[in-house]
Parts: C-alpha cells; structure tokens; sequence
C-alpha cells in the first residue's frame, strides 16, 4: 500500500546564504494493508519530515514514494489531491480549519468530499465525536477556541470520519488522557482490521506497543548515519 | 479529462515593461488556483489577461465551452466573448463597486445577469434574487435597497451573489477579500469556500494573501517580475517553497 524507495530530501534556504541542509538519505519502507509501521528516533530524526514527504506537504529531492500506485515525489497536484481525498488520511499535530465553521461540520468535511450524504456524514461525525469525549454543546462551535487536547481530539475525529486505506498519524495520543487514549488506540486497530496500512509517530511506549506490528528507525536515514 | 481552461505562452508588456510573460497551466473541473506575489508582480495583469479585460500580445486561453468544446477564447468575437462572461464565466472585483452597478438596487443587481441570458418573468427572477441574498447572508428585506446603502463586506457578498446567479463554470476573483476587516474576510472566506463545493466551480483566486490562499486554493502559483516562479500544491508551497522569492515571501509572513 505504502512503498518508499531510496527517498532523499534536503532543504536549500536561498535567503540564508544558500545554505544546502540534507534532512534524510536513502529512507526504503514499506507497509501492507492491516499493518501498522511505527517511526521511531530522537527528536529531529526526521520522522515527521518523513511523513510530510508521504503526505506530499514536502517535495522529495529524488526517489520514490508510492502509495496505492501513486508517485507522490513525481504527480501532478490534482493526483496528490485526489490521492488525499480518497486514499491518504493524514492526523497532524495541528487543526487548521476554516474560522466559524462548526465541529461537527469540520469532522463531516472529509466524508463529504468524497460524496457522502450531509446527513449521514454528520451522524457520523457525531459519533466519532461521542466516542472521543467531546461534549455535545461545543459540537455548534468553532474549534479554534477549544483547547490543546480538545482540539486534536477533533482532529483526530476528522482523520477517521473517511475510511482511507492508508493512515499518517502523527503523534495521535500525545496531551491525551488515559481514557481517551484508549479510544484513539480502538480507533487505529479498527482501522487495521479493516485493512489500512498505518505510517505513526508515538512517543508514548505503552500506546506504541498496543498497536505497532514492526519499526523503523528513522535515524538510519539520517545523511551523517550513511557518511 | 479534458481542462476547463488552458493557458499557453500568455504574454502582456506595456510598452517596454513586462506585464507577464510566458505563462502556462491548466486549470481542471472542480480545482481552486491562486496566484500570490507582491503588488507588481503582475498577477492581476495576468487575471486580466485570462479575463479578456486586458488584450494579450501573445499567447492561448483555451477554454472547454459547453456546446463547441475547447476553444482559444482570445480568438473569438467580442461578442461571443461577452456571452461567456454572462453565463459560464464570473468576475469577483476587488472593489465591489467596479463590479455593481451602484445605483440600482441590490436584487436588480442580481435580476441583471439573469436577464442578460434571457430570464424575462419578473416573480422569477425577483425570487432567484432573494434566494441569493439569502446564501451570501445579506437580509430579505434589504432587496430594494441600493447597494451604496450597504457595508463593504455586503457589497462584496453582493457582488458574489450577482456572479454566480448564473451558475458559472468558472470564477476569477482579484483580491475577493482584500480592504475587508478579518472578521468579514472570515465569513466570506467560508461562504467561497462552500459556493465552490456545492457548485463544483473552478476558480483562480488572485490575492497578496497566503493564509487565503491556505484555505481556498488547491494549487499555487507564485509570480514576481511578470514571471511565474514556483507552482504547486498550495501546502507544499507554502510549507516547503524551493524558490528563493518563495522563501523570502512565506518567512516575511507576520505571526499573529
């Protein structure tokens, strides 16, 4: 589902004094569906630039990042966008959403998207929402007034509204508490039951070993590693 | 699948200055363009260009018509070409006023593009009228008043009802939310981000910008100097510009 070939990605600042960072050299993975893969490594790794690759937020300097048959490091836009739409679910550490629109409807985007009724993506969205303990009346509100863990927490709803065949999780569970954390965790091995190929970053052990099959270490893909 | 709109080798000098030059892309059914860069860059030269407001010195505007197929829209008659402007095409000004007619009223504003392609009963297009007002949240009861009479935020809103009462099949919009305070950009912003999902319309969305292009636009252009320097998806742009133009633009953004 996920294949990546010898991808490699530098940053160049021009305005710096052009200053060439090479960030990653060499990065192969690859993930079947049902499986979940867990990057691991220090901070600064790369693990999330790894991801950003994947989602193709980053553009990778040479290899190959196939998912679903896809190149992301070579399509078009709209391939990307299609891609996103239908097969790539993406959780990031951060919300950004259009101001005023209401949770529930920011939790329903991605299912309308792809076509689903207004009324059955919103039932949807409203149990993802129950499930993770976010409280009926703010369901009406905008969630950029809500807190740091209210605020991921919907997204996280978000990222599981559509059934994408393949996940990026990127910290899902950090500033969770237990019992929420629990919920996300049913959460991503449902999605593997289902069949998705999972790409997480998870610094929390226990969350790690609940529901990652194998590995990687990012820093094997760190260009002093291969120096 | 066959683009909405194909833009070859566009070129616009003013006497020896370079409007733009050597622009290229397809648009395609359903997808948001922006173009950012900084006043000057010749961003709205081009939008003007693709319009038809402007004449090009060079170059192809292809677009997929209804009944003919793809046809360089440079090439046809005036006339042809003010028909598309009526009906699949939408033009959202930066100053509302440019794009209302100031002493007429706000429904008339609307009724005007429906008779322009032929709408004649008055209760019809009366009706239709109000429906507008209604999804760009501007009240009932204001139909008869003068847009003069209202805010800037609900002339742009105006504006954008009288645009698409036709049902375009494409937008070009300069600037849709520029002079307008952020609460009001917000609420436009939404209102344009759900018009362009419900009608599946194509847009291309000139702005200085980058957080309206975050949100609206699928793809990205960036220009400077009339020439086109970076294109591609809007957040790997912004998150990860190659061009040093690009870079310098996304960091000289001010953190709120």
């Amino acid at each position: 589902m996920i294949k990546l070939d010898n991808v490699s990605k530098s940053f160049t600042l021009h305005n710096q004094g052009s200053a060439v960072i090479p960030v990653m050299t060499g990065a192969s993975l690859q993930v079947d569906p049902g499986e979940c893969v867990g990057l691991i490594g220090a901070s600064g790794a790369g693990k999330s630039t790894l991801m950003r690759l994947i989602y193709g937020n980053y553009l990778a300097a040479s290899g190959q990042i196939l998912i679903n048959g896809v190149d992301v490091a070579r399509a078009q836009p709209r391939e990307i966008l299609a891609l996103r739409r239908d097969t790539l679910g993406y959780v990031s550490q951060f919300l950004r959403v259009v101001p005023r629109v209401p949770t529930l409807d920011v939790v329903a985007d991605p299912l309308l998207v792809v076509g689903t009724p207004l009324e059955e993506a919103r039932d949807k969205a409203a149990t993802l929402l129950s499930k993770l303990n976010i409280p009926q009346r703010l369901w009406g509100l905008s969630p950029t007034t809500f807190s740091g863990g209210e605020q991921q927490r919907v997204n996280i709803a978000r990222g599981f509204a559509h059934e994408y065949p393949a996940l990026l999780l990127d910290e899902p569970t950090a500033s969770l508490d237990a019992r929420n954390r629990e919920t996300v965790l049913e959460l991503i091995s449902g999605a593997k039951d289902r069949g998705a190929a999972i790409i997480g970053i998870f610094h929390d052990e226990a969350a790690r070993a609940a529901v990652c099959d194998r590995f990687v270490d990012v820093s094997d893909f760190s260009p002093k590693a291969a120096a | 699948m066959t683009p909405l709109l194909s833009v070859r080798n566009i070129k616009k000098t003013y006497g020896a200055r370079i409007g733009c030059t050597d622009v290229s892309f397809d648009l395609f059914p359903g997808e948001v363009m922006g173009i950012v860069g900084e006043s000057g860059s010749g961003k709205s030269t081009l939008l003007n260009c693709l319009a038809g407001h402007l004449e090009a010195d060079r170059g192809q505007v292809i677009f997929d018509t209804r009944a003919d197929g793809p046809m360089d829209t440079l090439q046809m008659s005036e006339p042809e070409r003010r028909m598309l402007g009526r009906t699949d095409w939408a033009f959202v000004h930066q100053h509302a006023r440019d794009g209302l007619r100031m002493s007429v009223s706000a429904g008339g504003n609307i009724g005007e593009r429906l008779m322009a392609v032929g709408d004649r009963h008055y209760g019809n297009i009366r009706e239709r009228a109000i429906d507008w007002l209604g999804r760009v949240e501007i009240a009932e009861n204001r139909v008869d008043d003068r847009p003069s009479a209202f805010s800037g935020g609900m002339q742009q809103r105006l504006q954008i009802a009288r645009n698409l009462v036709t049902g375009p099949r494409l937008v070009f919009m300069d600037e849709p939310t520029g002079g307008l305070d952020v609460s009001v950009q917000a609420r436009l912003l939404d209102l344009l981000r759900g018009l362009v999902r419900e009608m599946g319309l194509s847009a291309i969305i000139v702005t200085h910008d980058l957080a309206v292009v975050r949100l609206l636009a699928d793809r990205l252009m960036v220009m400077k100097d009339g020439h086109v320097v970076e294109t591609g998806l809007t957040d790997q742009v912004l998150d990860d510009p190659q061009h040093a133009y690009t870079q310098l633009l996304v960091s000289s953004v001010l953190q709120v």
